[in-house]
């Protein structure tokens, strides 16, 4: 139990994946401009996140690893991503609507989320069991979500400040991203894991 | 042949994939924290897209329309395995440094995008002018904000001393923070020069899998 935790805290704080680690700044820049976007999106990346890694791990150990084609591994993830987002999309869409409604369009965006690859390369990188994997994966979308609601609730505000021309937009929005990475570098070495 | 020129010189100012397209963010910021890592990883982008527009410019009357994007990101992913064995084999430093984020080329919107946007529209030969113009904007800009950041950070550029202990580095710009820091300042910058107004869509602007649903959500 206590190591669920420090592994839960450790991946949000410590090694945040968008802050210190920069998988999924995409998304992290494109769907923060409103607080309700960016919750429907966290949702949708924990989901598929948490999946991606119980899937990826599955395939790499059953099919990959003992057939020897480790090197296949980029391209097997991608493939494996792209088809379980339509699936779920799929599955959604017929058995569980009003899910389908909050997450449903935000389905699509995350095949091409690194963070989503990146933990499946990650999980295999650190030789991770099956139930780690998983724990991984599921507190690695939530590192995403606790980043990009925060980012939000700023960029809400930052539409309504006056800042120089040249900084409208992106620019200033960067470097407010900037100051909260550097207060999540506060956290570092809280947990070791 | 000018209309080529054109194809070329478009990525390096005028459509530049980072300050102007804003694409393939998360190499961007990860990989910049020197000079030497941003060029190698610009360069490995670009023998990827290189491959990919000439195989994805060939093909283009061959793949289905309702199936091209995952055939896309095959013959993308081929590419990357590509590089990605031949950095390990030869330029081992380089792959341990770029670590993640070179299997992860396979998601960087750039040439996903070059590909639904151009090389599925345009013959071979202006595919390898737009594949080099926008691979060479996509280096330039990584070996811009990697120098800046080596200088700031570290007082040295590929590894060598410059500042002679004269100014003490401020270690911030090689941290994660410095990274947002650096093309936050970069990208002002650059609107400033071109007299441009920032990029109208923040979202992964023209990622063909992105673009229409982001701009539904946000409008």
């Amino acid at each position: 139990m206590r190591q669920i935790i420090f592994v839960i805290m450790g991946t949000i704080l410590v090694e945040n994946f968008v802050l210190q680690k920069f998988l999924g700044v995409c998304p992290f820049l494109g769907v923060s401009k409103k607080m309700d976007s960016a919750v429907g999106m966290s949702g949708a990346v924990v989901f598929v996140m948490t999946l991606a890694s119980a899937v990826t791990w599955a395939v790499n150990e059953y099919l990959l690893v003992p057939n020897e084609l480790t090197f296949l591994q980029t391209i097997a993830f991608i493939l494996v991503v792209a088809a379980l987002v339509q699936f779920v999309e799929i599955i959604l869409k017929r058995f569980i609507k009003p899910l389908y409604k909050s997450l449903g369009i935000y389905l699509p965006l995350i095949t091409t989320n690194c963070a989503v690859l990146g933990v499946a390369l990650l999980n295999i990188q650190r030789s991770y069991g099956f139930g780690m994997s998983v724990l991984y994966g599921f507190s690695a979308g939530l590192s995403f979500t606790v980043a990009l609601i925060l980012f939000s609730g700023i960029r809400e505000r930052l539409e309504t400040a006056d800042v120089p021309e040249a900084f409208k937009g992106l620019p200033i929005a960067l470097i407010s991203a900037a100051f909260l990475s550097l207060a999540f570098m506060g956290f570092q070495g809280l947990f070791a894991f | 042949m000018k209309n080529l020129f054109k194809e070329f010189t478009k990525g390096l100012l005028k459509e530049n994939p980072i300050f102007v397209l804003v694409l393939g963010m998360c190499p961007t910021l990860a990989v910049t924290t020197s000079a030497e890592n941003g060029l190698g990883m610009g360069v490995a982008a670009t023998v990827v897209l290189l491959g990919s527009n000439i195989v994805i410019s060939m093909l283009r009357k061959l793949i289905p329309d309702k199936v091209r994007i995952p055939a896309y990101i095959t013959v993308i992913a081929g590419f990357v395995t590509v590089v990605e064995l031949l950095l390990k084999a030869y330029l081992p430093s380089l792959d341990k440094s770029l670590g993640i984020f070179i299997p992860l080329i396979v998601v960087n919107c750039i040439i996903l995008a070059r590909a639904e946007m151009f090389a599925s529209k345009n013959g071979i030969v202006s595919s390898i002018a737009d594949a080099l113009g926008m691979g060479l904007g996509f280096t330039l800009a990584l070996f811009i904000i990697g120098s800046v950041r080596e200088i700031l950070g570290a007082g040295k550029i590929f590894g060598f001393d410059i500042t002679g202990g004269a100014i003490q580095p401020a270690t911030i710009f090689i941290l994660p923070a410095g990274g947002f820091l650096v093309l936050g300042i970069l990208m002002a910058l650059f609107n400033k020069v071109t007299k441009k107004k920032s990029p109208a869509v923040t979202d992964c602007a023209s990622c063909p899998l992105q673009c229409g649903v982001v701009k539904e959500v946000s409008e």
